[in-house]
């Protein structure tokens, strides 16, 4: 087997494990840059799973091929939705944001399989029968050399997710919606003395990151392990805020950082079986993107700092 | 009055809504709560068995709530608990199963390694934000999946074989006793509850009755404060995580030693860790409080396992209440204000 045949294995691999990590990544770049930490969203990316599975599983016969893509965005309602508990305990009560985090996490895990159970009277879905479709991309995987390593064998929902990298990254940083939700995340007064409404713009950051986190978790679970468990989302969530925070609070830095992790996880599954890598224990790869994130943090490859007032709750009027 | 009250009456009141909340949840789902209440009640108290199995499941809460409990009263969150208490866990089987030495000297040795491997593991944090600012929430949650792999690894492929548990402890190690399982009709109780007791007091003393401790609190307080009374921050801040990780140490000893007696390779985390949040936040981040959380939270994961023998009832239905509780107690700001609108009203 030699280098190319081996790079039209992981890249593909890489680029699938890596999609649901960019969803929830945007979706913490949206939360925290307007000031409210979210260590929920690994909670949201259950919901997100949980949903997408239960909507594919019940309406594939009405859908049909499109069950997918309309879970995905069923997932993207639910998701936002139970963010909505994150965002009035944090922001409206007052919680602190990483309990309240905390609390959607354990929430999620118990709601979900209390309703699997519920639903199956087991503890785990059946397997889904509408899949997302590995595709070679028409035209674009034709482009010699890296057309079939970038473009074929691949899930559309994957370079949907790249793509909206790059709108997140212009939303944030060209529009005026998004120097508001900098404007909350960094100096919540100022921007309030100039007329912003900051409860407001931090409401709509963690409702979008519910959004992303759910889309995340129904697409991890749609093209990873195509059923819901109690084991179905298991760190994701916490391995996309290491993305955010490796890739600086940057809509571009976390894609950058969520496919550097799905090369890690990718590796770390399909690795064994090929040359160079079967001699690497899986133990490096699989704790790589935790021990980068922690190095990330304490400056030796540029220092990351998060947004100023990130944590904090604002309350009008205190110094 | 209300101030004096609210130290004991929002956690109460969040338990009680907490229970609420979830039986309406049982109502729409179509279950009876009484029964699933009920069924709970007599899977802590039913019988001697379910008992001697209840305060076994207390015994690590009790300690994982002292760990978060003691760094939040430094005002450090300690969310890597579930990582320091698993490599605690590892620590003190491999005492238990590596070292052949007289129980007098075995058991406490295991108990202590347990205890300085979550120690050392919470370290990391500490002199991270110590030395560098870097948030302590991050960094512990990331050494959280680095315990859980790097544990899992050393398991099969350095303790063992490629097998997926270690051998048992050896007797000499071991926490457990026929004479308390027998008391409760052989359940897994051990001593790990005198364990937890001590360091209850242990945890008491330190804060309310020593320098240290004091110093502590001090920069729970106020960092500035503290730094311009000639305190050192930065020694502070380490020695308080390093205390929390040895707690959380002694909790996965408590696991090891006690409940199980080996160590085998884990698909995901115990949740002992991040229960130890919930249990610190209602019991208020006091030693006796966390005593107290510990035991309605350790009952109630307990009894929840009765909950789908007698009724059709799934178990999660006691992680929701759960979660619920946490919500309300970290929204207590929100029920003072309602408190103080009710009293207000009263003085008109």
């Amino acid at each position: 087997m030699d280098f190319y045949q081996v790079l039209q294995i992981i890249v593909p691999s890489m680029i699938g494990l890596a999609a649901p990590l960019i969803f929830t990544a945007l979706g913490g770049v949206f939360s925290e840059r307007t000031g409210v930490v979210n260590i929920g969203l690994e909670g949201l990316m259950v919901i997100g799973a949980f949903t997408g599975i239960v909507f594919n599983l019940t309406f594939a016969d009405v859908f049909g091929a499109a069950t997918p893509w309309i879970a995905v965005l069923v997932a993207m309602v639910a998701g936002t939705i139970f963010s909505l508990l994150h965002a009035v305990a944090s922001i409206t009560f007052r919680a602190d944001q990483t309990v309240s985090g905390v609390a959607i996490n354990l929430l999620a895990v118990g709601l979900t399989l209390f309703l699997v159970k519920k639903l199956y009277g087991k503890g785990q879905t059946d397997m889904v029968t509408e899949n997302f479709d590995r595709v070679d991309v028409k035209f674009l995987s034709d482009i010699p050399i890296i057309g079939k390593i970038f473009f074929s064998n691949g899930y559309y929902i994957s370079y949907i997710a790249i793509v909206l990298a790059v709108v997140v990254w212009y939303i944030i940083f060209k529009t005026p919606f998004g120097l508001r939700i900098r404007a909350v995340g960094e100096h919540p007064m100022a921007a309030d003395t100039m007329g912003v409404n900051v409860a407001k713009i931090r409401y709509a950051g963690v409702l979008l990151s519910g959004a992303f986190a759910g889309i995340g978790g129904a697409v991890h679970a749609m093209t990873v392990s195509n059923e819901f468990s109690h084991s179905t989302i298991n760190g994701q969530g916490f391995m996309a805020i290491a993305a955010m925070i490796f890739g600086k609070w940057h809509p571009l830095g976390a894609m950058g950082a969520a496919l550097f992790f799905g090369l890690a996880q990718s590796l770390s599954i399909v690795g064994a079986s090929l040359p160079f890598f079967k001699d690497i224990p899986s133990v490096y790869l699989l704790i790589a993107p935790y021990v980068l994130t922690i190095i990330a943090l304490t400056g030796f490859i540029g220092r990351a700092d998060a947004p100023k007032a990130s944590g904090l709750p604002y309350i009008k009027g205190k110094r | 009055m209300v101030k004096k009250m609210s130290g004991l009456f929002i956690p109460v009141l969040s338990v009680v809504l907490g229970l609420l909340a979830g039986a309406i949840i049982m109502l729409v789902s179509g279950y009876n709560p009484i029964d699933a209440y009920s069924a709970l009640l007599y899977g802590i108290f039913g019988d001697s068995y379910f008992l001697g199995e209840a305060i076994r499941t207390v015994t690590p809460y009790i300690l994982a709530g002292l760990a978060v409990a003691f760094a939040f009263r430094t005002g450090l969150f300690n969310i890597g608990v579930e990582g320091q208490l698993i490599v605690g866990w590892l620590a003190a089987v491999w005492v238990g199963t590596t070292f052949e030495l007289p129980m007098l000297i075995h058991l406490p040795l295991a108990i202590l390694v347990g205890g300085l491997a979550g120690a050392v593991w919470a370290f990391i944090p500490g002199l991270l934000k110590a030395k560098f600012r870097v948030h302590e929430v991050i960094v512990s949650i990331m050494l959280n999946y680095t315990a859980l792999h790097v544990t899992n690894y050393i398991i099969s492929y350095v303790l063992t074989d490629k097998l997926d548990k270690t051998n048992n402890i050896f007797a000499t190690a071991t926490l457990r006793s026929p004479f308390l399982s027998g008391l409760t009709d052989g359940s897994r109780l051990h001593w790990g509850i005198i364990v937890a007791m001590i360091c209850a007091i242990i945890m008491w003393f330190i804060l309310e009755k020593t320098t240290t401790g004091f110093e502590l609190k001090a920069v729970g307080f106020n960092q500035h404060a503290s730094e311009y009374a000639g305190m050192n921050v930065n020694r502070n801040i380490m020695m308080s995580m390093v205390i929390s990780g040895a707690f959380a140490g002694f909790a996965g000893a408590m696991e090891g030693l006690g409940t199980f007696g080996y160590a085998s390779i884990k698909g995901g985390f115990t949740g002992i860790g991040f229960d130890g949040i919930a249990v610190a936040l209602l019991g208020a981040n006091t030693a006796i409080g966390v005593v107290l959380a510990a035991f309605l939270f350790g009952g109630l994961k307990a009894g929840a396992l009765n909950i789908p023998v007698e009724t059709p009832i799934p178990n999660e239905i006691v992680d929701i209440v759960i979660a619920l509780i946490i919500f309300f107690v970290a929204s207590s700001y929100f029920i003072r204000w309602i408190l103080n609108r009710i009293n207000k009203k009263g003085v008109k």
